[in-house]
């Protein structure tokens, strides 16, 4: 019989194994999916990891996308991290993304036409502000209550949701859109347009924001006390307590910094590739983010690389349902499986395969 | 505004019937958590449970084949969870949340070809006179099986519970895991079966989602139904009667908020559609506050026998 025994301390081998071990898996059972649902499952597996970058006929649409996609995750799973770090667990970040998206874009468009450089700095000022908001209610009611944060941050998305139904198609409205629901659009606003910084690269603001973000997590991590605090109140929150970190004092900070981050990610994508508010602009970024955040160990430069590759399966995704018909749905499927095989192989991290001998019961 | 439009015997007849899908999940996840497992995966197997429903149905005409699948894909969802939570050992809210996002990719891909078809719905039953007593016929009496059926479940479970020893085996196992292994039970076992008992109740009230109360698949149409199950369990004190109560509650608000948009309240409809979610949200704030929890000690740890 095989068994299951603790080790004395993680491997450190088996922790960064085991990432690209579960990548391994999702491919070959992804691959099964794939020829299930009858395409060449090598066909898709190339369409999706190895064109959107390498292709000729593609990769000079699709290359830039790559850092589109990637900078939202990365900043908000950057964001997520520090908190799963110390075991608050905010899984509202969609919400906390669309309402910074709100409040950045209304901020901007109060000040409509005018062309000042400075309104988007102001936008994003207003954008953080948004989510951090959104996020200090779950905050609040931990402290002050003790309630629940996973659920109500979860519910407050939906609550989200619905102000977002309502700005689109209510006091966001663009007023010469002919009654069109969708706020007035970004792109054609100069000054304010969060647009490409260099031409085909995909590269906008919110991906330096990201990379800014990366660099600031590692930093927060290895080098500062309150990174430190966060980690001893995850790994053992009475010992944290013993030694004098304030436990309120870091749920207030991981909530607020994720949600700011979230809001940031929100705006710097409604001011830029999306466009502007319309009614399903966020594509979920927010809850993809949990699975970037996760599989990138929640270590900031394993996120960067995690925020890439899945960045990847989307656009990977999209070309696959263009060429081979691939329904979208099944590149949900495929990530959510990533995180599958990733726990899974995470165990021998902490324990390792032996073959049992007898015991004496 | 035109109040008079809404019937109450109307209105407690739709209740009944949009509180179900959330009592069959929350009571299902109820026995997990009481197993001393947290599932964050319900609204994943959920809305798996209400597309196999649908598409088995559909293809069999018997809509109870649809929920006899349902819940079979349910439990099969939630193996995956057990696997991962009971043997490798993997974090729970993370595992849970994963089962939620794969659930959505896997109905969405499951359902396509589903979207726009009208199922087999449950025949309502007629209980003699008991249906024939003029308001309160209609109200109680006048509903599908799976009405019934979801109330006897909750108080199946609360005998199973208070009075069996097998639940007093589960219940050890939820409040201290360490000591149950001591006293001999398997403790990996008894969360397994849990789980799985969790899933298919929570494919039960999917398929009540797309075959009964609406009755079409959408994609996701749950919208949330799963996590406010996890949030009645929380409301309920995780003792099965008030699953009832907070089922009611909530399905309550839901048919009030919809009534009460089609009657044009001067109340706006982005209130009136994110009062379930706000409601949830007091809810959990009251209970909280209120100190009382109840929650089993093991709840959400993972249990090592080298512990």
């Amino acid at each position: 019989m095989l068994r299951l025994e603790k080790r004395p301390e993680p491997s450190r081998a088996w922790v960064a194994l085991s990432p690209l071990l579960a990548v391994a898996l999702t491919m070959i059972v992804g691959g099964a999916l794939f020829s299930m649902l009858g395409a060449n499952p090598f066909e898709a597996i190339r369409t999706i990891f190895w064109d959107p970058i390498f292709s000729p006929q593609f990769s000079g649409f699709t290359r830039p996308q790559l850092l589109v996609k990637a900078g939202p995750l990365i900043l908000i799973a950057i964001g997520l991290s520090i908190g799963f770090r110390a075991g608050i667990w905010n899984i509202g970040a969609e919400g906390q993304y669309i309402m910074g998206a709100i409040c950045g874009a209304g901020a901007g468009l109060a000040l409509y036409p005018s062309e000042s450089p400075l309104i988007f700095p102001l936008m994003l000022l207003f954008g953080a502000l948004g989510g951090w908001a959104w996020a200090m209610i779950p905050a609040l009611l931990k402290t002050k209550l003790g309630t629940n944060e996973i659920l109500v941050s979860l519910m407050l998305v939906y609550v989200a949701e619905t102000i977002l139904a309502s700005a689109a198609s209510g006091f966001l409205r663009n007023p010469d859109g002919m009654g069109f629901p969708g706020s007035r659009n970004f792109k054609e606003w100069g000054n304010v347009h969060n647009g490409e910084l260099i031409a085909n690269t995909g590269l906008h603001w919110g991906v330096v924001a990201a990379f800014i973000a990366v660099i600031g997590a590692y930093v927060l991590f290895s080098r500062h006390i309150q990174g430190f605090n966060i980690r001893l109140t995850g790994d053992a929150p009475r010992a944290a307590r013993f030694s004098g970190v304030n436990p309120t004092r870091i749920v207030l900070f991981c909530l607020g910094m994720s949600g700011a981050l979230a809001g940031m990610a929100g705006l710097f994508e409604v001011a830029g590739p999306a466009g502007q508010i319309t009614i399903d602009f966020n594509a979920g970024y927010g809850f993809t983010a949990i699975i970037v955040a996760f599989l990138g160990r929640l270590n900031p430069i394993g996120i960067l690389l995690a925020g890439l590759l899945m960045a990847l399966t989307y656009i990977g995704g999209e070309l696959a349902q263009l060429m081979l018909g691939v329904p979208g749905a099944a590149i949900q499927l495929f990530q959510g499986m990533l995180l599958f095989f990733l726990l899974a192989t995470d165990v021998f991290s902490n324990y390792r395969l032996r073959l049992a001998k007898k015991e004496v019961a | 505004m035109d109040l008079s439009s809404i019937s109450p015997i109307l209105l407690v007849a739709s209740i009944m019937v949009s509180a179900t899908p959330i009592m069959l999940a929350a009571i299902g996840e109820l026995v997990v958590e009481k197993s001393g497992t947290l599932n964050l995966g319900v609204e994943g197997m959920m809305i798996t449970g209400a597309v196999v429903g649908f598409a088995a149905a559909v293809n069999t005409t018997s809509p109870l084949v649809g929920f006899a699948a349902a819940a079979g894909a349910g439990a099969l969802l939630s193996l995956v969870f057990a696997i991962l939570t009971q043997y490798l050992l993997s974090n729970q809210v993370a595992t849970g949340l994963g089962l939620t996002l794969a659930g959505l990719g896997l109905s969405a891909l499951l359902g396509k070809p589903y979207e726009g078809i009208k199922s087999p719905t449950l025949p309502k039953l007629d209980l003699g006179p008991l249906s024939d007593i003029p308001g309160l016929g209609t109200m109680f009496f006048k509903h599908d099986i799976m009405v019934y059926l979801s109330i006897l479940l909750v108080i199946a479970v609360w005998a199973f519970l208070k009075y069996t020893r097998a639940g007093l085996i589960l219940r050890a196992v939820g409040e201290s895991h360490d000591s149950a292994h001591a006293l001999g039970y398997k403790v990996v076992r008894v969360r397994m079966l849990a789980i799985l008992f969790g899933g298919a109740c929570a494919g039960l009230g999917g398929a009540y989602l797309s075959l009964v109360r609406v009755p079409q698949w959408t994609e996701g149409m749950t919208a949330g139904a799963g996590w406010i199950a996890l949030a009645i369990v929380v409301f309920a004190s995780w003792r099965p009667w008030r699953i009832m109560v907070g089922a009611y509650l909530f399905g309550g608000i839901t048919v009030l908020q919809l009534n009460l948009q089609a009657a044009g309240v001067k109340v706006p409809v982005a209130l009136l559609s994110a009062s379930p979610y706000l409601v949830t949200i007091l809810v959990l704030v009251i209970i909280s506050a209120r100190g009382a929890h109840g929650a089993p000690a093991s709840l959400g740890r993972s249990f090592h026998a080298s512990n």
